[in-house]
């Protein structure tokens, strides 16, 4: 990877040399490390992480979650507080799920159609229906409301939460300096890390659920907010401020107003978020539609888990092309309350129709069994493709060569490496790329892992993400190349990387295994298909968005169209380079941790046995890594001004 | 700011009226999708294996058909569904392992949680070969000539010594400690899931390719890959106590029900219906084997087992 975003300003003329910063920085560096490596070496040597150097959480750790569960029942702060906070919650998800049984599926249909029809035309209103009576026609019609009674009530509170925090780092700078790291540090982490402090404190269901889920997705609404605010034009600002307004009078009439894009922007970020969660939260009991998949996976049923995916992608497209068309058409008018009254007429009649023709649950026979097919189509794929295919090999032997060729020698060397080095590789790295801070965060939360006491695992799943990442950036660049220069061919991709892009990571995890066996390599395979899709995204648009005039003089000039790739658009479009592969790392972390499930290992292995015993020291440790490897691998891959990014939902 | 002193007074006032002043114990609650639109609901606990889904799909279809219930199913691993059957979140778990430690928090100790009495199956968990290797190399069924095969059982995954492929870190296992303390060259490698182990199993079979695998019966696996238990020291009441030390095989566990104590009470004919159910071992794998390998779905299943076997389940009903 570094050989794809190497500068490529090291022709400069020799004399220039000692001032070019990248030079400066890594005299410093290596100034620095001559005096505390042999400290370090002299004091505590070999290459794993100095045992003089851990502390072990295990006992403290053990002991508060066994005094969690024997007070849970008694003390006040868990009856006063906890308490009422899971009973809000287990109030509001019963409230709209017994409104939505009581709409019946006519009504909720024709809810949804409505209501796309007034925000983004007649187009998604049709999709929209179409997409609830497939959830219905897969047999998944109480599972889909289970998981949008949840949805509901954990983005309306994810929204205001955001928008609470959004609105004070907006408004205060103070605010705005302490909020900035903590929420940049938590959309990089993986939803596996969430999942067991909650649980702790409320226990498997859906209580712990909402509330994970609030804290994955409430963080791009804040960031958002705080964006929109901040971006307000100054002259209407101050137009408006000239006019003897009060403070109050200027957030609610002018800033607010003038952000409403990025507020939009961030309700369809959060709404995707809470999705991807809604899945990843069966672990921990959430129930729904995320559940069936889950439990599909224990009969190795991929058609089974498919048809629950299904309405999952289903929910995701509808809601993130809404919302995403209620953002673009925001500074039309002419849309009358009539209008929108006409429509809860029309929505409350089909509603009363459905309930009086006795259309409240799905009817019975009404379904489709696409699981059988599936499996058929699977069982083939893998009786031809795992061995023995003539010439290249089946997909069992690539996987062991992937192990035994990449994946053993990279792991090994990671861990051969003295920890002391490793430390100055991550400082070398990030500092090139970032400023001193976020080297100083890298090297702290890589430090932090050996403190843990979880250096080699941790090192393990560090080899995991680097081959991932490798795989994903040569086949995404490839392939985003492909796509900037035939129309056509980024026509045929977009439905594939939406479709993929919203696919529960927990959907790939058996065909993944049926076809590489169980072990590393198909962690690697799962994140190489999650991460994909956001890195074409990203390298096509990067190319597309160079300089039509740069292109234009370069072509006049001469260049064949390999030149022009790489000596105009590929330079210029570097900043989309690097973007894509750090939001490449981020993404194929999350999945990597995931691959626990089919043989990981590593640090995933951890968290998944510390949920699935109940083991919080183990658990809560492997947590702890994997938000520290993450933070690391973020400052050591984000370029010196970060934008707003989407992250995969 | 004096209006602004105002709304705080008035926001703490609302949040004390809307919390109701009083204590909210959070370890008695149901899960909201329960009794919906005045049904009665059971919720059951389905873990992640497949006979744990056959009794469920069973009890599910019984409880739907025959007494009028909806039945809502949840997948939780084994030791935090005993939390959420102690909250009621979950209101039984038809099929448990054994954990002595849970038993005795919540059943001995809170009286959260009542015993549902046998479920009928018996099982036990132990190390297995395929027969068809087992076959080929007899000895292989003794722990004592487990080295001598290493190398035939040698992946990628397992560096230079053997694979002992190991399953869900949910379930029961001392298998670390025992090649450790019985000195074997062998490296456990977890799968992670059942159903990651179960795919790779098969796949292994599929190319008549040798394996040693931690698995256990009743399990309708079996029944497509006949495998041959792999003899360990023989179990004795106690040796497994200290978890670092095991050095022995493992115990034949007569599987359990659980109820959450006050469905128990106040259940009616579901709690009723749930304590009778029990069945045998090979209706269970009945069940299982349509589900995982006919691929058919659990209540179609159970359907086709409940219609077959009426003098069986008339004696769960209350």
């Amino acid at each position: 990877m570094a050989t794809i975003t190497a500068p490529t300003s090291e022709k400069a003329a020799p004399p220039g040399i000692l001032t070019h910063p990248a030079t400066r920085k890594l005299l410093a560096l290596a100034a620095l490390a001559a005096v505390l490596v042999p400290l370090a070496v002299t004091q505590w040597g070999g290459a794993t992480w100095p045992s003089a150097l851990t502390v072990d959480v295990s006992e403290p750790l053990g002991r508060a979650s066994d005094w969690i569960i024997d007070n849970r029942d008694s003390h006040p702060l868990f009856l006063y507080f906890f308490g009422h906070v899971s009973n809000i919650v287990v109030v509001a998800v019963r409230a709209v799920y017994l409104a939505l049984l009581a709409v019946g599926w006519a009504g909720v249909t024709a809810i949804g159609a409505l209501v796309a029809w007034r925000v983004a035309g007649v187009k998604l209103a049709a999709g929209t229906a179409a997409a609830f009576l497939a959830c219905g026609l897969l047999g998944m019609w109480v599972p889909t409301m289970q998981t949008l009674a949840l949805m509901v009530v954990a983005v309306l509170a994810s929204v205001g939460v955001g928008a609470l925090l959004g609105l004070a780092a907006g408004l205060s700078d103070r605010m705005d300096r302490v909020l900035r790291p903590v929420l940049d540090t938590m959309q990089v982490l993986p939803a596996f890390a969430y999942l067991l402090p909650v649980v702790l404190v409320f226990g498997i269901g859906v209580p712990a659920a909402v509330l994970a889920t609030v804290v994955y997705a409430a963080p791009p609404m804040a960031r958002l907010t705080s964006l929109g605010l901040r971006g307000a034009d100054r002259e209407v600002l101050e137009a408006v401020e000239s006019l003897g307004t009060t403070a109050r009078q200027r957030l609610l009439t002018a800033r607010i107003p003038l952000a409403r894009k990025e507020l939009l922007l961030g309700v369809n970020q959060t709404i995707m978020m809470a999705l991807s969660m809604a899945v990843i939260a069966s672990v921990i009991g959430a129930g729904g539609l995320g559940d069936r998949v889950y439990q599909a996976l224990a009969s190795v049923d991929v058609g089974a888990a498919l048809a629950a995916g299904i309405p999952i992608v289903l929910l995701a497209v509808v809601l993130d092309r809404v919302t995403g068309a209620a953002g673009e058409r925001l500074g039309e008018s002419g849309k009358s309350p009539v209008t929108w009254l006409y429509a809860l007429v029309v929505a409350a009649a089909v509603a009363l129709a459905g309930r009086l023709a006795g259309f409240l649950d799905w009817p019975d026979g009404w379904d489709l069994n696409i699981a059988e097919p599936v499996n058929r189509a699977v069982d083939w794929m893998t009786a031809h493709l795992y061995s023995g295919v003539p010439v290249v090999g089946g997909t069992a032997d690539w996987a062991a060569h992937f192990t035994s060729w990449i994946l053993n020698p990279l792991r090994d060397g990671l861990q051969w490496l003295p920890w002391w080095s490793v430390l100055l590789i991550v400082a070398a790295l990030a500092w090139l790329i970032g400023t001193w801070r976020t080297a100083l965060t890298a090297v702290l939360a890589m430090a932090a892992i050996g403190v843990l006491g979880v250096w080699d695992p941790s090192l393990d799943t560090l080899s995991q993400v680097l081959a991932a990442v490798a795989v994903t950036l040569v086949v995404g660049f490839a392939t985003g190349i492909a796509a900037a220069r035939g129309d056509r061919f980024e026509r045929l991709l977009r439905p594939v990387l939406d479709v993929f892009q919203t696919m529960p990571q927990f959907v790939y995890l058996i065909p993944v295994v049926a076809l590489f066996g169980v072990g590393r390599a198909p962690a690697v395979a799962a994140a190489v298909v999650y991460a994909l899709p956001a890195v074409v995204r990203i390298t096509a648009q990067g190319l597309r968005q160079v300089d039509p005039a740069a292109m234009e003089s370069a072509r006049s000039l001469g260049a064949t169209s390999g030149q022009q790739l790489r000596q105009v658009q590929l330079p210029l479009a570097r900043p989309a380079l690097l973007l894509a592969v750090n939001q490449g790392v981020v993404l194929v972390l999350a999945v990597v941790i995931i691959g626990g499930l089919v043989g990981g290992g590593a640090l995933g292995y951890q968290v998944v046995f510390g949920l699935a015993q109940g083991d919080l020291a183990t658990g809560l440790v492997a947590g702890a890594a994997i938000v520290c490897l993450g933070l690391m691998l973020d400052r050591v891959t984000q370029p010196t001004e970060r934008r707003t990014t989407k992250k995969g939902a | 700011m004096r209006m602004r002193t105002t709304t705080a007074l008035a926001g703490v006032a609302a949040l004390t009226l809307l919390t109701g002043c009083g204590a909210a114990d959070m370890t008695k609650q149901a899960s909201p999708y329960a009794n919906a639109q005045g049904a009665r609901t059971v919720t059951l606990s389905v873990q992640s294996w497949v006979g744990a889904q056959a009794n469920v799909a069973v009890a599910q279809y019984l409880l739907e058909h025959e007494l009028g219930y909806r039945v809502d199913t949840v997948q939780v691993d084994e030791v935090p569904a005993w939390d959420a059957l102690s909250q009621g979140r979950v209101d039984a778990i038809l099929e448990d392992w054994g954990h002595p430690e849970q038993e005795q928090r919540y059943v001995q100790d809170k009286k959260t949680i009542a015993a549902g009495g046998d479920l009928g199956v018996t099982g036990h968990i132990g190390w297995f070969v395929p027969t068809y290797f087992a076959k080929k190399h007899p000895d292989v069924t003794n722990w004592k000539n487990l080295d001598k095969y290493a190398d035939l059982l040698r992946t990628a995954e397992s560096g230079g010594k053997g694979q002992l492929l190991d399953g869900s870190p949910s379930y029961v296992t001392n298998d670390k400690a025992l090649v450790k303390n019985l000195d074997l060259d062998y490296q456990v490698v977890f799968a992670g899931s059942e159903a990651a182990q179960i795919t790779q199993m098969q796949q292994f079979a599929k190319e008549k390719k040798p394996f040693l695998s931690y698995w256990y019966t009743p399990q309708w696996l079996m029944e497509k890959v006949p495998m041959t238990e792999v003899k360990l020291p023989p179990y004795e009441e106690g040796c497994d106590a200290d978890p670092e030390k095991v050095a022995c095989a493992y115990p034949v566990t007569p599987l359990q029900k659980y109820l959450n104590a006050g469905f128990a009470k106040e259940g009616g004919k579901a709690a009723e219906f749930l304590k009778r159910f029990k069945w045998t071992t090979e209706d269970q794998n009945q069940v299982s084997l349509m589900i995982a390998e006919q691929k058919m779905r659990p209540e179609e299943a159970a359907k086709k087992w409940v219609d077959g076997h009426e003098s069986v389940w008339k004696q769960w009903l209350p």
